[in-house]
């Protein structure tokens, strides 16, 4: 899947998701504000920003989930390797079955371990070798361990932490080559939070992903672009290195420095 | 919500506390002009009230069940009516009230659940589909004889399916929809939204997803509506006579185009008749339609509380 | 020309998406019964009706005051009718308003959380206690006791109805009472005792004030179900239309003659049968009016405490 050469930390990476001009409104509420970013692809791209910034509502029209939202408008573009998400033709079906998502709150389904995987695969037409896709995501998902012996009770007797690396499994199991998670340890104590971390750590080289976080360690951490958001306007994106000790802007500054507000 | 100074935290005044009294300022002491009296006067009052439905319930219970007891027997359970009111049963009664609750829940649960799929999964607010709304709560006020006039008109008449009871199932199907659909609706809003957000994550499409996660989890709600609508259809008379059910059947049911009878009606043809022997088959009559209609419910509780359990888990 | 490729990967299958059309085309029909259901009821209503008012002019039909279709010489003056459905429905009301609302204030303000858990399902029970067995009672149970007080009570009489149609629908006054109370917000109850408020002046002088539309609602609501009740009037207040204030009196309401008609021994075709079309219109077009004030009420009420 991953065909395109290595590149260096600094260089610019290839963009597999490139966001032009983009402005969401709920209403006549702008929630997003001209957003240009491009995201490269197999790194760890951050989204930072105080609560109600937009870092949501960005993320979710990156694999279209906002769809379902009433009343939501958008202008712009958001491109998957040169192809427009929004365009007619596109089927968002489709679009989220190559780019999958992980929410704040951990929300397997209310069925069995195994089945929570396997329907993802199921209504995507894959019906071969299930078991061992199964087994592959739960692998890689760092979960496989805690729960082979188990893989037919129900998903909702894991742990918080558990339930989470499912969610993130549900989403491998897809083979998609993006990878959005929404706060995905905020709802999570500090061991799987460290957990989830190290998952990201392998994840890395396969996966594009994008993290939105509130937690400026682990965005500092984890990942290698980072990008800003404030009130709906992109106010800085760079390699996190850079917005995290010469941050260009002031107000980046502040943030990252806990100086905000 | 209890507050400082109800009824409750007012503790009946007793002499032995007559001397802390006495050391209490004048302001604080508790006031004599008869505003406790009044307190607790209309609590009581209050309570008398409530709880006189409790013994409306069991005078109705112990009138009927004085009447009709004497009478019920396996006999009577099992037998045609009959001009002797020592040989008369309910049978065809039983019989036509269970054909006819077939045939409804047939017709009422995939229209009444699809209809709540597409109203809360599928419809977008626009105005058609607030009217569909509007329209359907109206409908569950529409009195039901109004239905049996719907079905005399369209079903009897106009679809020439005479009194069969096809044409009772069908006009009991349109009365009961609106129930059925309000409390399908409300199960599947009980859903939470998460599940539906994972899914369509994975790629699903609407119908995957509602079909896969949300009805799975509405289930029991949706059963628990269905089964308290059936118990409405299963006591339902006035319907069924505006169809012209009323007429004197001895037989079952073989098949949907032919007459039937229903235990509500039987009990209507009983108590009506002038004869006092009738009257307490008509008892006996109430007592074995309260007892299957103590049932259905009793299985509908039974459903919450063991699916409440479940998704505790 | 990899964007083409990727282009291509983004289509729609289409057979996902025929099938997901069919499917929601098929519960967009579901819903629509429920509309094909109102316009039947209105169409066969007045397409039928119409038979009627060809031969009795609308006028004649709502100022007559004498209702004999099957007498000659004939008449067809519904005000009988209604008399006898008014008649039954202020007497429900009577019993079943003040109750409904005393028992509304006591499960909300003042019965604790396991009184209300007997007290509910009793009251569910109430409510789903088939009408055709009210109506045994109240010709078998409550006739014979207002006989024994009222001497002068007729075998059949809208008292008997009317106190077993206000047991009926008192569990819904309750149920929507109680809901309307809990809607109050906490914090006006909190407010007033500050000042000194004892509960009952609580109660009265700020909770059922603050719920009073929502009370209103459930007393419309509970008219309107008065107003379409059938079986109980059918069997305990008679067949006898006239324009009677005497409860004590066999009467007939609008939804006992319709009973009456369909009982079989009037020809169909007939004027005299019609006559059950026009009745039933004026009855839905009485209760769907109600049903419509209520909801509006409930809707303002709602809006006000969200
Ligand atoms: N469904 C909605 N309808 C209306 N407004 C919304 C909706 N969802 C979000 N908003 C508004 O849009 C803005 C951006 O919300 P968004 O959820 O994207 O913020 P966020 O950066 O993710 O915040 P947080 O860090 O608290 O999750 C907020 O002001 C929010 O109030
Ligand atoms: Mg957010």
């Amino acid at each position: 899947m991953n065909q395109s050469p290595p590149v260096e930390k600094d260089a610019p990476a290839v963009p597999v998701l490139q966001v032009q001009e983009l402005t969401i409104r709920y209403g006549d509420k702008v929630a997003v504000d001209r957003v240009s970013l491009d995201i490269p692809e197999t790194k760890i791209t951050a989204i930072i920003g105080p609560s109600g910034c937009g870092k949501s509502t960005l993320l979710r029209a990156l694999n279209r989930m906002n769809d379902y939202i009433e009343g939501l408008t958008m202008q712009g573009r958001v491109l998957y390797r040169g192809v427009d998400l929004y365009a007619k033709d596109v089927d968002p079906v489709q679009v989220r079955r190559r780019i999958g998502m992980v929410f704040q709150k951990p929300n397997p389904f209310p069925k069995s371990i195994y089945k929570n995987i396997a329907w993802g695969l199921a209504i995507n037409g894959i019906r071969d070798g299930v078991p061992q896709r199964v087994e592959r995501a739960l692998q890689q998902a760092a979960l496989w361990d805690e729960v082979k012996d188990r893989l037919h009770d129900s998903a909702l007797a894991l742990s918080g932490g558990q339930q989470q690396r499912l969610c993130i499994a549900r989403a491998l199991a897809l083979e998609p080559e993006v990878l959005l998670m929404d706060e995905p340890c905020s709802a999570l104590d500090p061991i799987s939070t460290a957990r989830i971390e190290d998952l990201l750590f392998q994840l890395r080289d396969t996966y594009t992903i994008v993290i939105v976080t509130h937690n400026m360690q682990q965005a500092a951490r984890v990942s290698d672009y980072t990008a800003f958001l404030d009130g709906g306007h992109l106010v800085e994106f760079g390699p996190t290195e850079q917005v995290f000790t010469r941050p260009k802007e002031k107000r980046t500054e502040d943030y990252v420095t806990g100086r905000f507000g | 919500m209890s507050p400082p100074n109800g009824p409750h935290a007012n503790a009946p005044d007793r002499p032995s506390s007559q001397r802390r009294r006495d050391a209490l300022p004048r302001l604080l002491r508790r006031r004599g002009d008869g505003q406790l009296w009044r307190e607790r006067l209309f609590h009581l009052f209050c309570a008398a009230v409530a709880w006189s439905g409790l013994v409306i319930l069991v005078v109705l219970l112990f009138h009927v069940t004085r009447v009709g007891w004497p009478v019920l027997s396996w006999k009577f359970l099992t037998s045609p009516p009959s001009r002797f009111p020592h040989r008369a049963g309910i049978y065809p009664a039983l019989m036509g009230t269970l054909w006819l609750i077939g045939l409804t829940t047939l017709f009422t649960v995939p229209v009444g659940v699809g209809a709540a799929i597409y109203l809360e999964e599928f419809a977008t607010p626009s105005r058609w589909n607030r009217f569909i709304e509007l329209n359907i709560a109206n409908l569950a006020g529409v009195p039901s004889i109004i239905y049996g006039v719907l079905g005399l008109g369209v079903f009897v008449r106009w679809m020439h399916l005479g009194r069969s009871v096809l044409a009772g199932a069908l006009t009991m199907s349109l009365l009961i929809l609106p129930v059925v659909i309000i409390a399908a609706r409300e199960a599947i809003r009980a859903v939470p939204d998460s599940i539906r957000q994972g899914a369509f994550a994975l790629g699903a499409t609407r119908w995957q997803a509602v079909r896969d996660h949300v009805l799975p989890s509405a289930l029991p709600g949706i059963l628990t509506g269905i089964i308290l609508s059936i118990a409405r259809a299963i006591g339902e008379t006035a319907p069924l006579i505006t169809i012209g059910a009323l007429t004197y059947v001895v037989f079952v049911p073989e098949s949907p185009l032919d007459r039937f009878t229903v235990l509500p009606i039987q009990i209507y043809n009983w108590a009506s008749d002038s004869r006092r022997p009738f009257h307490d088959l008509a008892g006996a009559a109430i007592v074995v339609l309260l007892a299957v209609l103590l049932t259905v419910n009793a299985v509908a509780v039974w459903i919450r509380h063991r699916f409440e359990k479940y998704r505790m888990r | 020309m990899r964007s083409s490729q990727q282009q291509a990967l983004f289509r729609p299958r289409r057979s996902q998406q025929w099938r997901e059309g069919a499917i929601r085309a098929l519960l967009a029909l579901c819903a629509a019964v429920s509309v094909v259901t109102t316009v039947a009821i209105v169409v066969v209503l007045l397409w039928e009706s119409a038979l009627f008012f060809r031969e009795v002019s609308p006028w004649e039909f709502l100022t007559g005051t004498r209702w004999a279709p099957k007498f000659q010489p004939q008449s067809f003056g519904v005000l009988p009718l209604v008399c006898g459905t008014l008649l039954v429905v202020v007497g429900s009301a009577l019993v079943a308003l003040p109750a409904g609302l005393i028992t509304g204030i006591y499960l909300s303000e003042y019965a604790r959380p396991r009184t209300r858990a007997v007290l509910k399902p009793i009251l569910e029970i109430l409510a789903g206690i088939p009408t055709v067995v009210y109506g045994y009672f109240a010709l078998y149970f409550i006739t014979p006791g207002l006989m024994a007080v009222f001497p002068g009570t007729e075998r059949f009489n809208a008292a008997s109805a009317a106190i077993a149609v206000g047991v009926m629908i008192l569990p819904m006054v309750a149920s929507i009472c109680d809901d309307a109370f809990q809607a109050v917000p906490d914090s006006l109850r909190q407010g007033a005792y500050a000042l000194g408020a004892r509960r009952r002046q609580v109660v009265l002088r700020v909770v059922l004030p603050a719920a009073l539309s929502g009370v209103i609602a459930s007393y419309v609501l509970a008219l309107s179900r008065a107003v379409g009740e059938t079986m109980i009037v059918t069997l305990a207040a008679g067949a006898n239309p006239q324009l009677t204030l005497n409860p004590l009196e066999a009467i007939q309401t609008m939804t006992a003659y319709i009973v009456q008609v369909s009982l079989g021994d009037t020809p169909a075709g007939t004027v005299e049968y019609h006559t059950l079309y026009a009745v039933g219109l004026l009855l839905f077009l009485i209760t769907f009016s109600l049903n419509v004030v209520a909801q509006r009420i409930l809707r303002r009420f709602r809006e006000e405490y969200e």
